[in-house]
């Protein structure tokens, strides 16, 4: 069970109430898509991925981008439980979407800079790094079901 | 990974746009690096103090950001033009290479929060693939 300090608990509940779904989810995941091209392969069906204009205003893209935002909300309400509240969710990436785990990493690192962007200067080193920790737990979360 | 021209116009152009930030840059982003990652205080144990904003980590940070700037002259040809700083962090300092990706993502993460128009992702992808070069 991961122990969260109580600064960790009131920054990344903070963020998120605060968090625009429908303008961060949509910006990250188009940001994954062109800085990690390799990743389109997983969005076969969306339609045109052919460049970084292209995957921005894709509607797909969008709607999508918003789902995985509000997937973390469920970590966000389940603090000390994170890994059983992903069980499904990771069965589903592996088995059924069979997406490899190193990439959720990358589309972490992605939300951690377009929320960097957002938050400017309250985005400090100290709030960082709650913010990564809780993306990280999320991240090994969705991978446990791979073994 | 090779930069294309459109990789280097991008990395020029963002260049120039925060170069003068270069000093604020290379503090916030080591500063956030010894915090995020406690793990890398270690290559700086030689230091009195390792806190985010110390003189030291200012002056490393200057250090640092003027590598950077280096590596932008010398764009066309990096391998090359970075060679001895690569000997130096491999055979002298003897660090582990991950950790430079440690420092990259503090550094794209430092210029989102400070120029968030100006680095859109076609200018972190320029950039990523500059910074991992």
């Amino acid at each position: 069970m991961v122990e969260w300090t109580d600064f960790e608990r009131d920054t990344i509940q903070d963020i998120f109430s605060r968090m625009e779904y429908d303008v961060v989810g949509p910006a990250a995941l188009a940001r994954c898509l062109v800085v990690y091209p390799w990743t389109q392969r997983y969005f076969g069906g969306f339609g045109n991925l052919y460049n970084a204009a292209a995957i921005k205003g894709n509607p797909m893209v969008s709607k999508h981008g918003t789902t995985i935002m509000h997937g973390l909300d469920r970590a966000v309400k389940n603090l000390d439980d994170i890994e059983n509240t992903y069980t499904e969710l990771s069965v589903l990436h592996s088995e059924k979407l069979h997406v490899d785990p190193d990439n959720f990493k990358l589309l972490a690192d992605c939300v951690t800079i377009v929320v960097a962007a957002q938050l400017g200067k309250e985005f400090t080193g100290e709030v960082q790094a709650a913010f990564q920790k809780f993306l990280a737990v999320v991240v090994s979360s969705l991978g446990r079901q791979y073994h | 990974m090779s930069l294309s021209d459109k990789d280097k116009a991008a990395v020029r152009a963002l260049w120039s746009t925060i170069s003068k930030s270069s000093d604020a840059i290379g503090n916030d982003a080591l500063s956030r690096m010894i915090v995020v990652y406690p793990q890398t205080k270690i290559y700086f144990s030689h230091w009195p103090e390792v806190i985010p904003g110390s003189i030291h980590i200012k002056e490393h940070g200057k250090k640092v950001m003027g590598g950077i700037e280096l590596a932008v002259s010398k764009i066309d040809d990096l391998k090359t033009g970075l060679f001895e700083l690569s000997e130096q962090h491999a055979f002298k300092l003897r660090v582990d290479p991950g950790n430079f990706k440690i420092l990259n993502h503090c550094i794209l993460v430092v210029i989102a929060t400070m120029f968030p128009k100006e680095f859109t992702p076609e200018a972190h992808v320029s950039l990523d693939k500059f910074l991992s070069g």
